[in-house]
């Protein structure tokens, strides 16, 4: 494990860290566009050029957007000035942040006896994942853009509903 | 000669390398490429405040700035010297961490921006097989500081022109990269290296670049209509629309950090100009085949300064839009006819060679075009003014 390595899991566990124990719901949101970055530069250094872009493209610009725009939306954001950065009840975030870490580590470490045994590095190019998911997985991809359809059309008609209740 | 003129920088950089030891030469050519970028584009970008400001005066009947040094051309460096000495004032209620954060971060990720644009022949900083990707991540990564500036501010008129800004910039988003496609589905790469070679062909003395296809046209312009609102420059200012929100995301800022935020946002244009240069108009290739002599720079520095003028020329000419307009724009027209393009584009590809993918091509969008537009505007009736919330 190089220095880089160690430096970038350095910046993602620091903002995830922040992102439980923060106080501020917008710095928490900030906090994990940090985990993002820093999740897509580990990519990157795994010599993962797609998957390290479209993170930073899907999750930095939109994601982290929406969560923000939620946040903003749904309640104040104005935090009550009484003292402290963390959250009072920071214990219960970090506890439940490390039980999904457990159940999601517990999970991969199960799956890695039914994975084909890597030994040399595969040198993917982005033309062989396109190639891939237009040929091979192009079902799991249509039933997905369905899925994302359907809930575009569901929050459309959420949305006109309201407008005819206000006239 | 003439090859030694296109090529002067890379020379220049690998003389200054030459006097290192050679386990330091790769590493210094990469400073020495970063240091390139950080010196040319903001002198671009004080030549490009001039020359805005001066090209608006002209459009609105009045001189502009004449009186720091001759036709007032020394005004960028005045400007400099006044937001350095200016104070810089922090809100008492802002959130001062993030508020310091947002136009660092800004200025930041747009100048990683130009690490994939080849502003000439081999001269291009990080050579990507991903490099449209990298762009278009970068691009994204801007809104995040535009929130983070208008949310720390703690100022309703900050707030609003920052989620204006947001909402606008990622409406606009979706076909900015629905109309590059075209051009990635064309070429089969995504580095713009690659994309540029593909377009410096020549027949009959003309270029190949993608401007002069059906799709490729049409492309362009969608392009450049979601690349003038993703730069949020006019008509689609209302991010920072001054008659109803003082300066939008950044009215919170001074002195340097509103400098800063100047900079980032011409940055910003000089960058997606330099992007469209490179997917439509041929990137560093000369626009006939006898003109190859001159230096590729020149020619990419050139067609950004001229996509410039263009956006400049934009400004000083149409109103600003209504933030209903503009959505129902991005979302009705340009969305719809930028998935459009993809198809007729996959149908230029596989209709092979002749004449008739040209005609049938170009109908095709043009009938599309007319109808869309016939169709669209017989639902808006021209009258008197109707106020929907205010009597």
């Amino acid at each position: 494990m190089s220095f880089v390595f160690w430096f970038l899991a350095a910046i993602a566990v620091a903002g995830a860290l922040a992102a439980v124990l923060l106080k501020n719901l917008v710095h928490c949101a900030l906090a994990l566009t940090v985990v993002f970055t820093g999740l897509a530069l580990l990519f990157l250094q795994l010599d993962a050029q797609f998957a390290g872009f479209a993170q930073i493209l899907v999750y930095v610009g939109a994601v982290a957007i929406l969560v923000v725009f939620a946040i903003l939306l749904t309640r104040s954001s104005e935090t009550p000035k009484d003292g402290g950065v963390f959250s009072r009840t920071w214990m219960a975030g970090l506890v439940i942040a490390a039980a999904v870490f457990a159940v999601l580590g517990w999970a991969v470490l199960q799956s890695e006896a039914g994975l084909p045994h890597e030994t040399a590095v595969p040198n993917v190019t982005v033309q062989q994942i396109g190639n891939a998911l237009m040929g091979r997985y192009v079902l799991p991809l249509e039933i997905v853009a369905l899925l994302l359809t359907a809930a575009m059309v569901g929050a459309v008609i959420v949305a006109m509903h309201e407008m005819g209740d206000a006239k | 000669m003439f090859e030694k003129a296109d090529q002067v920088f890379l020379l220049l950089r690998d003389w200054l390398v030459g006097f290192l030891p050679p386990g330091w030469r790769s590493a210094a050519g990469v400073v020495l490429g970063v240091i390139g970028i950080i010196a040319v584009f903001p002198g671009l970008f004080a030549i490009t405040t001039v020359l805005e400001r001066k090209g608006l005066g002209r459009m609105q009947n009045r001189l502009g700035p004449n009186r720091v040094g001759p036709f007032g051309i020394l005004q960028p460096i005045a400007d400099a010297i006044k937001s350095l000495t200016k104070e810089d004032i922090v809100p008492l209620n802002a959130d001062a961490v993030v508020h310091f954060l947002a136009p660092v971060f800004l200025v930041v990720v747009v100048f990683m921006g130009f690490a994939v644009l080849p502003v000439g022949r081999n001269m291009v900083l990080v050579n990507m097989d991903s490099g449209l990707l990298f762009y278009f991540a970068m691009g994204a990564s801007t809104e995040v500081s535009i929130f983070m500036a208008g949310w720390s501010s703690r100022n309703k008129y900050s707030l609003l022109g920052a989620m204006r800004a947001v909402a606008q910039m990622i409406s606009y988003e979706v076909p900015l990269l629905l109309s590059s496609v075209v051009i990635v589905m064309m070429t089969g790469s995504l580095s713009l290296v690659k994309i540029v070679e593909a377009q410096n062909q020549y027949s009959w003395g003309l270029p190949h670049w993608y401007i002069f296809t059906p799709w490729g046209c049409a492309a362009f312009v969608m392009y450049a209509v979601a690349a003038t609102a993703e730069t949020n420059r006019s008509p689609f200012d209302l991010p920072e629309g001054e008659s109803e929100l003082v300066a939008g995301y950044f009215t919170e800022y001074s002195g340097f950090k509103f400098a800063l935020f100047f900079l980032g946002e011409y940055l910003a244009m000089l960058s997606i100009s330099g992007l469209g240069t490179t997917l439509f108009l041929g990137g560093w290739s000369a626009p006939l085949a006898v003109l190859n002599w001159v230096p590729s720079w020149i020619w990419f520095f050139s067609k950004v300064m001229l996509s410039i003028s263009v956006l400049i020329w934009v400004r000083g000419t149409l109103p600003r839009l209504r933030q209903d307009q503009l959505m129902n724009f991005a979302w009705k027209f340009v969305l719809p006819m930028t998935l459009l393009n993809l198809m007729v584009a996959a149908l230029w590809r596989f209709m092979g060679d002749g004449w008739a993918r040209w005609v049938i091509c170009s109908a095709i969008l043009l009938l599309v075009y007319v109808g869309a537009g016939r169709v669209g505007m017989r639902r808006e009736h021209f009258g008197p003014r109707t106020y929907r919330y205010a009597e």
